[in-house]
């Protein structure tokens, strides 16, 4: 097997390796990002979401208790729950009618006694053996994750130190959700898990930033990495929206004759004594959780096939939010997302690989030599590729003798 | 004004607006709105959640026109064009000092290989003033149909 900074192009190229994905990785000892707390105020409130293939509802029960639940009726497999969001008394299959308590007891099969005494379930059919299936599932300051697999190390242990506190950092009140922004990506999940967790092409790529310096390789920040790479964040520290902003208001851009008309769009207010700027946080295998600026996110990346995948944003602020800070997270917005001032490019450079990488030789392979080969954290530079090596070394991990690289 | 005749004029708007994303000229955009002007594209599943977030949002000349410096000067993408096809314009009252209108869209975006596809559909909620005779946007809200965008948006709806 080679090493961690030579990734063959077949990974990305190859449709068998789908299959394989879904049952090492999105079915094996990985935490997913399923919902916040707060998208769910009430029992009765649901969110449908997916682990890899497998569609998950998250609901509050009657109890209060949140439970995650496999979203496939016990009888045919229909959806129980088909909307994104929302509030229901049961959790009732529209095909027959099978109902389920919101802590996923079976509780009525329409006609389970026949009618009229004839027909119906058997005798012996127990409703209590045909709960909706439970998903493992657990909470780490208002985040749901949810885990497919009994063998999955407890959350916290999963996420590691350094990840466990920079939520607690961000997920320090309670959040309110901002809205939804949803994207097909035309590549492999895995360039898209790679391009969150890539801190080299933040300002090459992302010209908004390198137009206006407003996040430079040279500024201060690092890399973090925990659980043998599988679990990275990439920050900026300092005054740099400040500085970034002071340069497009000079018109002061990489360009000389490109300015902001309106610089206003780069204000922002300091929330963080540590003055962490910008953070990408990735879980390997799926989620990503931001902070640019005054921007909060969080993103669940979900595989479709071996060149399309699907990227979920939930932006969100604090309830306790003044109505200022919450106009400029909004007015901010105009930074991420689709049509995001420094994400857009995110959502077409996956393809521009997949389509580079087709028909690559068996043994090519990307070269991801950035800061040597070693996967650790980083505090002196940001030019290095340790994060993406340290996905890379996950996903080798979990594939196993699949990849026979 | 009657009421064929303010339609009329409201339909011609809209032509133009149609036509400075269409046939390119996206730096005649920002005038077909008022200098406060407000322009967003936001999605139906957050405008019916009542959720405030935008894919895109403008207030004011100065920011329509940074957006049309991003996609000019600043921004990396597969080139792209678009073709509006804009139906059922409604002028529905008079409001603050204008019109509200509503109409609907759909938007086929061609790549550069030439691969073609219905990138949006949904409906434009305006509030449309008379300044100096001539009619502007004080507010364009767009609303796609669907919550999910192809790859990523550059070009305004």
């Amino acid at each position: 097997m080679r090493g961690p900074a030579h990734i063959p192009y077949r990974f990305l190229q190859d449709p068998s390796l789908f299959a394989v994905e879904q049952q090492r990785i999105f079915k094996g000892p990985t935490w997913h990002y399923l919902c916040l707390e707060a998208e769910l105020p009430e029992a009765g409130s649901f969110v449908t979401t997916r682990i890899g293939e497998t569609p998950v509802v998250v609901v509050r029960g009657e109890d209060g208790e949140l439970r995650a639940l496999v979203n496939r009726c016990r009888h045919k497999g229909a959806l129980v729950c088909v909307e994104p969001r929302g509030r229901a008394p049961t959790l009732r299959c529209l095909y027959h009618g099978w109902s389920y308590q919101l802590d996923g007891r079976l509780r009525l099969v329409p006609f389970e006694k026949g009618v009229d005494g004839r027909g119906g379930m058997p005798p012996c059919f127990d409703k209590s053996e045909h709960g909706l299936h439970p998903v493992r599932s657990a909470r780490l300051h208002g985040v749901v994750f949810g885990t497919l697999s009994e063998a999955t190390e407890p959350l916290e242990d999963y996420l590691g130190p350094d990840m466990c506190r920079h939520f607690r950092r961000v997920f320090c009140k309670p959040v309110e959700v901002l809205g939804y922004f949803h994207q097909v990506l035309h590549n492999n999940w895995k360039l898209y898990a790679e391009n969150a967790r890539d801190s080299y092409h933040a300002t090459i790529l992302h010209a908004f930033y390198a137009t206006f310096r407003l996040n430079r390789l040279t500024m201060g920040g690092g890399l973090v990495v925990n659980h043998d790479g599988w679990n990275t964040m990439n920050y900026s520290i300092g005054a740099s929206l400040q500085e970034g902003q002071y340069d497009a208001r000079e018109l002061r851009s990489v360009l000389p004759d490109i300015g902001l008309a309106s610089p206003e769009l780069l204000d922002h207010r300091l929330e963080f004594a540590d003055g962490i700027t910008v953070a990408i946080q990735s879980i390997f295998p799926g989620c990503v959780h931001q902070q640019i600026y005054n921007t909060l996110a969080l993103r669940q990346l979900v595989p479709l096939s071996h060149d399309r995948s699907e990227l979920h944003w939930t932006v969100f602020g604090y309830a306790d939010d003044d109505a200022e800070l919450r106009a400029l997270r909004l007015r901010q917005a105009n930074l991420i997302g689709p049509a995001g001032y420094v994400s857009m490019e995110d959502g077409v450079i996956g393809e521009y690989v997949q389509r580079g990488s087709a028909g690559a030789a068996p043994g090519e392979t990307a070269l991801l030599l950035m800061g040597g080969e070693g996967i650790a954290s980083v505090t002196d530079s940001r030019a290095n590729e340790a994060t993406v090596r340290g996905f890379w070394q996950g996903y080798r991990t979990l594939m196993g003798d699949a990849l026979d690289d | 004004m009657t009421e064929s005749a303010l339609f009329l004029r409201v339909q011609q708007l809209q032509t133009h607006y149609v036509q400075t994303i269409d046939d390119d000229r996206l730096e005649d955009w920002p005038a077909l709105f008022t200098a406060e002007g407000r322009y967003a594209i936001t999605t139906r599943e957050n405008h019916v959640a009542g959720l405030p977030l935008a894919l895109l949002s403008c207030t004011g000349h100065g920011m329509l026109q940074d957006r049309v410096t991003g996609y000019r000067r600043i921004n990396v993408y597969e080139p792209q064009v678009y073709r509006h096809q804009t139906s059922a314009l409604v002028v529905t009252d008079a409001a603050c000092g204008g019109w509200r209108c509503q109409s609907h869209f759909l938007v086929v975006r061609t790549l550069q290989h030439g691969a073609m596809s219905v990138f949006a559909t949904g409906r434009y909620l305006d509030h449309v003033v008379e300044q100096e005779g001539t009619l502007k946007f004080a507010e364009r809200l767009v609303i796609t149909d669907s919550r999910q965008t192809d790859t990523l948006l550059v070009i305004p709806l």
